[in-house]
């Protein structure tokens, strides 16, 4: 593969902020007491629960299953009692709450079970997939969507090109930076499993150039591994939104996944650099997926870093571990500063999604009330999809939806980069969700309304059939009297002929 | 928590309305030493008098319209339309003409159509024509150039002359016509241009002191576009246009119409190419759209200075660019990520 990359329009060159959080190695989380799983960690349907309250679970079994096909299930991340199964509070941006399994720890931390695989060349694609799905893995990057279907190219689709997404360029986050400069074995494990899973030869992994280390970490583990002799490591300019999925291939390859596509139709598949390694461990080391890195950092956390935490953990705790003391007004976001979303309460879980907390962001957000959008269209120039966001506004604060439709919304990956750079300090992103819920609450109210309609017709028809029914009846009915008092009648008139006598003796 | 708290970004950029508008203020400062070199510190006056009456416009339809007043006077918006306004009608206007032409840019052309970001044409330029159309000869009586009168304006003279209506007995020439002026009817008289520029209202390639104002607003330009105020479609675009159309006419028929450095440099080419075309509000918002709205401003300068009846023809060129850009808009979209034709 040629080494010339492509590029994106617009993005925003940012201030990493990746230091604060790199200085310490990843840290153990201590076991908490207490771990809150939600059902739902995932894209998907939610995974149903096969443990009841006061059983005693170990460390990785499976407390849930999966439900339907987008569906994992989920493992206990320590050893204990089940307490709860209840709705709990979950880390979600309008503070749900939803059905969670909650684990007494008895400190001991006993492992269940496990069955490592020395040689997965034995096992077919199948049996890698299954046992991918089996520990829980889903894309750690932040979507969650389980990572066993995109190991599934169906017939129609051939895979060209693997590509590890090593390029964290939200700031603040560094958790893919830490497990790559420390851990690149185990990613390697990763790659060469999904390389046989998706019969894919070449693979490239992305990493931003602000993370010397990870990239000399990764060329260092490589070197020994001669049979991955097409992966590569392709270094890449920072600059913000390269680790969006579509922006990336567009820089890797110079291809764009079609509008409302999957890369797999243009023959990519992509994955996490955490989830890589998570394949790794599940294959490997028989080890579900019941822990993850976190990074901890912000202007209000003392010892910013990288935690390795186990999943249900409180928030709180991590957040006091690493000393941070939290102002009340502050936001607390989940994910990073461009792209996470703000939590209601600290209390909260940690779970497969959460890549970030961060509590104080350096000169932080737009404070004053917003100006009118003057059309300077500095918004389109940073667009990285190249929509007219200052048309979107237009339409989605006019609550013109099929317009907004129309300027291609849906395209819009909420990058926050119009925001960044509006010099009248529009919310722009927040106006532009606000138009996607609207729009998919019309659909979803339009199929409703097509649904009843249909049912109404339906039995408008039902109706009159049945009336139709009746009304034949009916006149089976009648003509059936009418020919039985036809019968009637003949025979009495029959029998008058016959014998008059005996009636006219009858009606003496 | 303010709205924009509540959902990512968390983080913001340093671009901001008001320090776009100061900019943009910042980048007249030559510009205007340039024309009170020229022209004498009147222009002084009638930046003042139209800063002044633009706030005031701007609070009282703030207070009609019950909106903030605060964020609104305070970004900038209406002093720079007011600067833009003064600095375009003759130096030596009278007051009533320059608070007219505020009075009706601020109240109609701005608020009547919803304030900042609502209105579909330039403000500065909707009240320049109102009153070309209106009172075209106080809109077309220019001093002659300082260096050319016997004895140039002091502020005293120009205030008197504005609030006044009279002049200090010792000036007698206030009226000259501008360099486009003189070409116009020039070449209206069979004249060849290399005649015509041997009057003393010519410089060295466009009008006498003109030509400098020009250079100096250009200047300015170009400062605006290294701060990134302005993207240089607009302004590339327009010049493009404008030399295009006149290096063309000119080749033909050299005896008949002024070169293109002329038309670049005189008037207010520069002056509509960088800081009246590119205002955001009124443009084109599309990359494309940019190039277009540029180049057809630049196209209608020329035509309407040619062959219209008008000797400039920048506001005229704007405000029926104005009138387009929906137009653009909406056939210049960017093709988007992943779209399968176009």
């Amino acid at each position: 593969m040629t080494q010339k990359l492509g590029s994106f329009p617009g993005g925003l060159k940012l201030n990493g902020q990746k230091k604060r959080s790199t200085q310490v190695a990843i840290r153990k989380m201590p076991l908490s007491k207490k771990l809150i799983l939600p059902l739902q960690q995932h894209i998907g349907e939610a995974s149903t629960p096969i443990v009841a309250v006061g059983d005693k679970v170990l460390k990785g079994q499976k407390i849930a299953k999966a439900e339907g096909h987008v569906s994992v299930p989920l493992h206990a991340p320590s050893s204990g009692t089940i307490t709860a199964i209840d709705e709990q509070p979950i880390p979600h941006p309008s503070g749900l709450s939803a059905l969670c399994i909650t684990i007494e720890t008895d400190g001991e931390d006993e492992w269940i079970k496990r069955q490592p695989i020395s040689d997965f060349t034995q096992l077919s694609e199948h049996e890698i997939r299954q046992l991918i799905r089996e520990a829980g893995i889903v894309g750690l990057g932040g979507a969650g969507f389980p990572s066993f279907i995109k190991l599934n190219p169906s017939v129609h689709h051939s895979v060209e090109t693997l590509i590890i997404n090593g390029v964290e360029c939200e700031p603040y986050i560094t958790c893919d930076d830490m497990i790559m400069r420390e851990r690149a074995e185990g990613i390697l494990d990763g790659i060469e499993i999904m390389c046989f899973a998706l019969h894919v030869k070449e693979c490239v992994i992305a990493i931003e150039d602000n993370k010397p280390e990870a990239i000399s970490a990764i060329e260092l583990a490589l070197g020994a591994r001669p049979h991955l002799q097409d992966t590569k490591v392709v270094v890449i300019p920072t600059r913000y939104p390269t680790g969006s999925e579509k922006q990336l291939i567009q820089v890797v390859t110079g291809k764009q996944v079609p509008s409302r596509g999957l890369p797999i139709d243009i023959g990519i598949v992509s994955h996490n650099i955490g989830t890589t390694y998570a394949i790794g461990r599940a294959i490997k080391h028989g080890e579900p997926l019941i822990s993850r890195i976190v990074t901890v950092t912000g202007r209000e956390v003392k010892h910013a870093g990288n935690f390795e935490t186990l999943f249900g953990t409180p928030m709180h705790e991590l957040l006091a571990f690493c000393g941070t003391e939290r102002q009340a007004e502050e936001p607390f976001i989940l994910g990073g500063p461009m792209m996470g979303y703000n939590l209601s309460g600290d209390h909260l879980p940690v779970t497969k999604t959460a890549n970030c907390i961060l509590v104080g962001v350096d000169d932080g957000a737009k404070s004053s009330t917003p100006l009118p959008c003057i059309r300077c269209g500095e918004c389109a120039v940073a667009c990285p999809v190249s929509l007219l966001p200052q048309q979107l506004y237009w339409y989605s604060r006019a609550k013109d939806l099929d317009k907004a439709n129309e300027y291609n919304l849906f395209d819009c990956i909420e990058c926050g980069c119009c925001s960044y750079v509006c010099p009248s300090e529009i919310p722009l992103v927040h106006y532009f969700r606000f138009a996607k819920t609207e729009i998919m609450n019309q659909q979803q109210e339009h199929a409703k309304a097509d649904v009843a309609r249909i049912r109404h017709e339906n039995r408008l028809e039902r109706l009159e059939l049945e009336q139709q029914e009746k009304e034949l009846r009916q006149q089976q009915r009648k003509a059936a009297l009418a020919a039985t008092q036809a019968a009637k009648a003949k025979q009495a008139a029959e029998l008058a002929a016959e014998s008059p006598t005996t009636d006219s003796q009858e009606t003496q | 928590m303010p709205l924009s708290r509540l959902s990512s970004p968390f983080l913001a950029g340093t671009n901001r309305v008001t320090l776009q508008m100061l900019q943009l203020l910042a980048a007249l400062i030559p510009a205007v030493i340039a024309i009170v070199y020229f022209f004498g510190p009147s222009v002084i006056i009638n930046i003042t008098l139209a800063v002044v009456v633009a706030l005031l416009a701007e609070a009282l339809m703030l207070w009609l319209r019950q909106r903030p007043l605060k964020p609104f006077l305070t970004d900038g918006s209406a002093i720079v339309t007011a600067v833009l306004f003064a600095i375009a009608i003759p130096p030596l206007a009278p007051w009533w003409l320059t608070v007219i032409g505020i009075l009706f840019a601020i109240i109609f052309a701005k608020h009547l159509y919803g304030g900042l970001g609502y209105n579909p044409f330039n403000p500065a330029m909707i009240a320049y024509v109102l009153l070309l159309i209106s009172f075209p000869l106080e809109m077309t009586t220019w001093l002659p150039v300082s260096s050319l009168s016997e004895q140039p304006l002091d502020i005293s003279a120009a205030f008197q002359f504005i609030f006044n209506g009279q002049l200090a007995s010792s000036i007698d020439a206030v009226s000259g016509a501008t360099p486009l002026d003189a070409m116009k009817t020039q070449i209206g008289l069979n004249q060849i241009p290399v005649h015509i520029f041997q009057e003393p209202v010519f410089g060295l390639w466009g009008g006498k002191g003109w030509e400098w104002i020009n250079v100096w607003l250009a200047v300015g330009g170009v400062f605006l576009l290294y701060r990134r105020v302005i993207s240089w479609h607009i302004p590339v675009a327009m010049l493009a246009g404008l030399s295009a159309i006149s290096l063309v006419t000119w080749l033909i028929a050299p005896e008949m119409t002024a070169s293109p450095l002329f038309h670049l440099f005189s008037g207010g080419t520069m002056l509509g190419a960088f800081f009246i075309a590119t205002d955001p509000v009124t443009a084109s918002t599309t990359i494309k759209g940019k190039l277009v709205f540029g180049a057809g401003v630049g196209l209608l300068t020329y035509i309407i200075r040619v062959w219209g009846g008008y000797p400039d023809g920048v506001a005229f060129a704007v405000l029926i660019m104005n009138m387009l850009v929906p137009l653009i808009d909406y056939y210049t979209q960017p093709r988007v990520y992943g779209a399968l034709n176009k």
